[in-house]
């Protein structure tokens, strides 16, 4: 049964680590729906946010595949339950258009936009929420007439109670415990 | 260009030298006493400085990047050590791209060091830029560029530590000609810790205990063990778990003279062309302890139907392998020794007769059916069987054999008699063609054997037949043995059963072999009637230095057993 996914990958700051983390994705014939990467809580630690929808089984495999990257630190899969997530998204429209009846105000106040830039031509809104809520909104404005539509890709925080830099601490000392006289292949 | 004339020492005790005598520097230090490469203009810094330290660091130059690739991998795989080689930017670097795939597949420590282009040219399609980090990613475990002098060390340290650490294998650093020439100040320590990367997993007794309770329960297991009891030299340890059990030991591909196959619980090769028993009998064990394998394909045959009636224990470091192929009852992510040295305290002395009678039962229909006259056929043309045995016979196992890819290799690992650990090379996850006589140049300069045997068939050897040229430069004694069938035999064989014996260009019109050895002053010999057999065989292991033996072999002949594609391993074939 496929089910829509989270993955929160934290990395070393490294370049190239997008590519060896889509690359697993592209193999297993993945679908990416959207993916985003910054700086996260742990100075230094990177975050790659993806969507995607698979399998639980294909979603497992996938994780440890992409843990096995030397520079990834720990990677979660989350379902939509377990995470607290937001897109944002922007819409221009004329501003002709937006002043004909009371469309603004059921854009701020239905659909709870914003209106970052207004001017005589055209009017910037955003548009903070779920993938759902903004499409409506998308939806709503079509009608209208729209001049461009952009939407970011999913950010997310999880729910779980054990953070990052437990996880780090963890694996040091796991690493520092056992650092061993000889190496495997020696 | 003489950079160690002019060596500067700086206050704080660091000396200051090139990026390329770091890198000679380094391999020193971590012990490298042989490289294999290829020269070229971007790599001209680190081969002038190799040449300062010939007695300490021998050279081997081969006569392609993919051949230098084979031989560092047969020289990590029978050493133990990382293999190291060497190749220029560009098509230097592309050309190394099978041999990183193979030993990848295989699971092999290389360290590959590729030059780059100067690094303002980096990313301008500059004259024989490629860009290898990019090519290179999916088929190494780390990769990394090199852009400045001062990162050698860091670059290195870390791609030695990676490649033989963990799950081992190939590695690449890329290192652009400007950082080979830089100066630095110079300082080297051996990295033992990444971050992001714990190779060293606590062993968690929870499961070792649940195994245990599974194997002390079983009536009928079986152990399938592979290419990660070598890299964990854990052939004592799966002796002993095997014996105080009294469990069969069945091998794979790579596992194979992991357990010696005189001994009597020896269950025998697993696989496509593998033996009757083990394959059948995985469909009625009641247990499988898999010990650094992986459940490849060619294992397993069709997964729906494999194993229906067994648990499964899963011993292997490389925590993705788990759960990947199969669903396992008990998965201990971990090293092969260490699991089986704790394990081994815990489970039942035991014996089954019964079970392996079984075995003893299967062994002989395959003897009857096929082994028997592979062998020791009564008369007709020479077949590739009875060559193996008889030198596996002459040897006694003494020996380093390595293969090349097709029904020369699985005929060789079906009649082979491996009696000591290490002593097969071979290509198993790639499949690579051509990788048989490179890869005997590599073992023969790693082992102590004095006996490097190399079974080659015509197709393969064409593949990378230039080595011949590195076997001559450097008198290195491997012993080539065609098994020349004058047909790329392994397709024809499913042409003739998969394709209504359409044999679509695999028939070869090939040389004189024996001609092209005299060109390399290489003492060879042709046989192609059975009485000459032993003879020439003879004589070849009595010769010191390389020698060429081909054998005119049966033109159309199948490997059986077989597991067709899509087949259980208990519908294996006897015969077609
Ligand atoms: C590089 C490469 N190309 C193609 C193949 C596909 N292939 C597998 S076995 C085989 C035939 C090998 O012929 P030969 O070397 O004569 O060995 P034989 O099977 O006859 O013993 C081929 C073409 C391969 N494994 N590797
Ligand atoms: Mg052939």
């Amino acid at each position: 049964m496929n089910q829509e996914y989270t993955l929160s990958v934290f990395s070393e700051d490294h370049i190239g680590i997008l590519n060896q983390i889509t690359i697993i994705l592209t193999r297993r014939q993945i679908n990416i729906d959207s993916i985003t990467a910054s700086e996260s809580a742990v100075r230094g630690v990177h975050l790659i946010t993806i969507v995607v929808r698979t399998t639980p089984e294909l979603i497992q495999k996938v994780v440890r595949q992409m843990e096995k990257v030397i520079d990834v630190l720990k990677v979660f899969a989350h379902t939509s339950e377990e995470i607290v997530y937001q897109e944002i998204a922007l819409f221009k429209v004329p501003t002709k258009v937006m002043m004909s009846g009371n469309i603004v105000d059921q854009v701020v106040r239905n659909h709870n936009g914003r209106l970052v830039e207004v001017t005589p031509e055209y009017m910037v809104i955003e548009k903070t929420g779920h993938k759902d809520e903004i499409i409506e909104l998308l939806r709503f404005l079509e009608k209208h007439g729209i001049l461009q539509f952009v939407r970011s890709g999913r950010i997310a925080i999880t729910r779980q109670v054990k953070e990052l830099h437990s996880y780090l601490k963890e694996m040091d000392t796991a690493t520092r415990s056992k650092i061993p006289e000889e190496s495997i292949y020696n | 260009m003489k950079e160690n004339n002019n060596k500067n020492h700086n206050g704080n005790g660091h000396t200051e030298i090139s990026g390329a005598e770091a890198v000679i520097n380094i391999l020193i230090a971590e012990g490298v006493e042989t490289v294999f490469g290829y020269p070229g203009g971007a790599i001209m810094p680190i081969y002038d400085n190799l040449m300062n330290v010939e007695d300490k660091v021998t050279h081997i130059l081969t006569r392609h990047e993919q051949g230098a690739a084979h031989a560092a991998q047969a020289y990590a795989m029978v050493t133990g050590k990382p293999g190291v080689c060497l190749a220029t930017s560009g098509p230097g670097a592309t050309n190394l791209v099978t041999g990183i795939a193979n030993a990848y597949l295989d699971s092999v420590p290389v360290v590959f060091i590729t030059a780059q282009v100067v690094s303002t040219l980096i990313g301008t399609d500059a004259f024989q830029e490629t860009d290898i980090i990019g090519v290179s990613m999916p088929v190494t475990k780390w990769n990394c560029q090199v852009k400045s002098a001062s990162e050698i060390p860091e670059a290195l340290s870390k791609a030695f530590y990676i490649a033989t650490t963990g799950r081992p294998g190939p590695v690449l650093v890329d290192i652009t000609k400007d950082a080979q020439i830089e100066r630095l100040n110079f300082s080297y320590s051996k990295c033992d810790y990444i971050r992001s990367y714990n190779p060293h997993i606590p062993l968690h007794m929870k499961e070792i205990e649940s195994a245990a309770i599974l194997i002390n329960h079983a009536s009928r297991p079986m152990i399938i063990a592979g290419h990660g009891v070598l890299i964990s030299h854990a052939e004592k340890e799966l002796m002993m778990f095997a014996e105080k059990t009294g469990i069969p030991v069945a091998l794979t591909l790579l596992g194979l003279s992991a357990f010696p196959s005189s001994h009597r619980l020896y269950a025998g090769y697993l696989g496509m062309h593998g033996n009757y028993a083990p394959n059948v009998l995985t469909n009625e064990a009641d247990l499988l302890i898999a010990v650094g394998m992986r459940f490849d394909d060619r294992v397993t045959g069709n997964l729906k139907k494999y194993a229906p009636d067994a648990s499964i224990i899963h011993i292997d470091i490389d925590a993705a392998e788990i759960n990947k192929n199969v669903k396992v009852d008990v998965a201990i992510n971990n090293d092969a020794g260490e699991t089986l040295k704790s394990l081994i305290p815990l489970v039942n002395n035991n014996s089954y007769e019964k079970w392996i009678r079984a075995f003893r039962i299967c062994d002989k229909t395959e003897f009857d059916t096929i082994i028997k006259n592979e062998i020791k056929p009564e008369s007709g043309e020479i077949k590739m069987g009875e060559v193996v045995k008889l030198i596996s016979d002459l040897t006694k196992g003494d020996a380093v054999i390595v293969t090349d890819v097709g029904q020369n290799q699985m005929v060789t690992a079906r009649y082979y008699r491996f009696t000591e650990p290490n002593t097969l090379v071979t290509s198993g996850g790639l499949g690579t063609m051509g990788f048989g006589l490179p890869a005997a140049v590599g073992a023969r300069l790693g082992s102590q054997k004095k006996n490097v045997i190399s079974f080659l068939g015509d197709g393969g050897f064409q593949m990378t037949i230039q080595e011949l040229g590195t076997i001559m430069q450097y008198n290195i004694g491997v012993k080539i043995v065609i098994l020349n069938n004058s047909y790329l035999g392994m397709v024809r064989q499913w042409q003739d059963m998969f394709f209504s014996k359409r044999y679509a260009s695999t028939e070869m019109v090939n040389p004189d072999f024996a001609a092209i050895a005299a060109a390399y002053r290489m003492p060879a010999k042709k046989v192609s009637e059975r009485d000459e057999l032993e003879p020439a065989v003879r004589e070849m292991l009595a010769t010191d230095g390389p020698f060429l033996l081909e054998v005119t072999v049966e033109k159309e002949t199948n490997v059986m057993p077989m597991v067709q594609p899509g087949a259980s391993v208990s519908e294996i074939k006897l015969t077609h």
